[in-house]
């Protein structure tokens, strides 16, 4: 906690914490991963060269808006609205963006600008959730560690999909491990009654929403939310109940 | 679609991408921010986190399934009775997977 730590000491510390970050962040692979290997695949029967195909996941390294852009491109769609549709699939990124900022700002642009590089949707909620435990010194080494993690097997998996192809076995039922990884997650975030409410406003609008294209479904019922929880605060703080703990 | 419309896609959709993320770590600081948004965050995580789950549990082929044939939905049920007991993410997983598996082969 100190800044007296020796250099040593310091070292080991946030090597733990990089370690730590790339841990956390193996359960969420095993729903990842397999979406990684379908997405080569599938970028390569879109009629995407391999390179390019990899490419996508180099440097856009956004799975939803990765798998939208495929599909348009293989209806012909114009570069233009691929690429305006990526930006609409990814605006959900701004909340995420503004959540960690308070725990990133202080950081030089060397951290910063490799950091928001990794803000997908499983590093944020595998960062968020050490960013809730206090003690933000190293934290930045955490959020690298599982960012790095992610993007490693990002990589890994497309180039599997690219290269290994159709010989895959489509829909095992890994997929399924992604949600129950984010119910641990959820978990420690619901700590009173505004946040039970957004979550469940949340997780009401979702449902009534599914089918809304461009990962809106996940963007606008998630505003929502939010907008619920807060809006239950300001009315419980005004109504003099300063703790929103549940009945 | 030829090779140089595929990077035109890949390096504006990288640009568009990191613009969004980079966003509130370089351009606002958050002390600058108003203070409904500051205190609007700590509901990011549990919201993302419940429209993220709630549509892989209760939705089936699209439409809302709330009965036994739907299988997520019971092996979820099961899974996040242990995330809650136990607040450990393997046994949750495992757990999930496994009673998901069982009551496919029923």
């Amino acid at each position: 906690m100190s800044s007296s730590n020796s250099r040593a000491g310091s070292f080991s510390k946030l090597r733990l914490e990089f370690l730590g970050g790339a841990r956390d962040q193996l359960p969420i692979l095993l729903g990842v991963f397999p979406f990684g290997v379908i997405f080569g695949a599938l970028a390569v029967s879109a009629g995407i060269p391999p390179f390019e195909a990899q490419s996508f996941s180099l440097f856009i390294f956004a799975g939803s808006a990765q798998f939208i852009a495929v599909s348009l491109i293989s209806g012909a769609a114009s570069p233009f609205l691929v690429i305006l549709t990526i930006l609409v699939v990814n605006l959900r990124h701004l909340l995420y963006s503004a959540s960690i900022a308070p725990h990133v700002f202080h950081l030089s642009n060397l951290w910063k600008i490799p950091l928001s590089w990794l803000l997908t949707d499983e590093a944020f909620i595998v960062a968020s959730a050490r960013y809730r435990k206090g003690s933000p010194e190293l934290a930045h080494w955490y959020f690298l560690g599982t960012g790095l993690m992610l993007w490693a097997a990002w990589q890994l998996s497309t180039f599997l999909g690219i290269t290994l192809g159709a010989l895959i076995p489509p829909g095992i039922g890994l997929d399924f491990a992604l949600p129950l990884t984010f119910m641990t997650l959820i978990l420690p975030t619901l700590t009173d009654r505004p946040t039970w409410t957004a979550a469940c406003a949340a997780g009401a609008f979702s449902i009534v929403l599914a089918n809304l294209p461009f990962k809106l479904g996940l963007l606008i019922p998630a505003v929502l939310g939010i907008g619920v929880g807060l809006g239950m605060e300001m009315r419980s703080t005004r109504a003099g109940h300063a703790n929103g703990d549940p009945a | 679609m030829n090779r140089i419309e595929l990077w035109i896609i890949i390096l504006g959709g990288m640009v568009v991408t990191y613009l969004i993320r980079l966003s509130f770590f370089l351009f606002i600081p958050p002390d600058r921010m108003p203070e409904w948004v500051q205190r609007g965050l700590r509901y990011v995580p549990p919201a993302v986190l419940a429209a993220l789950i709630a549509p892989d549990l209760l939705l089936l082929d699209g439409a809302l399934r709330l009965s036994f044939d739907n299988h997520r939905l019971v092996a979820g049920s099961i899974a996040a009775l242990v995330a809650w007991r136990t607040r450990n993410t393997w046994l949750t997983i495992v757990s999930g997977l496994l009673t998901f598996g069982l009551l496919s082969l029923l």
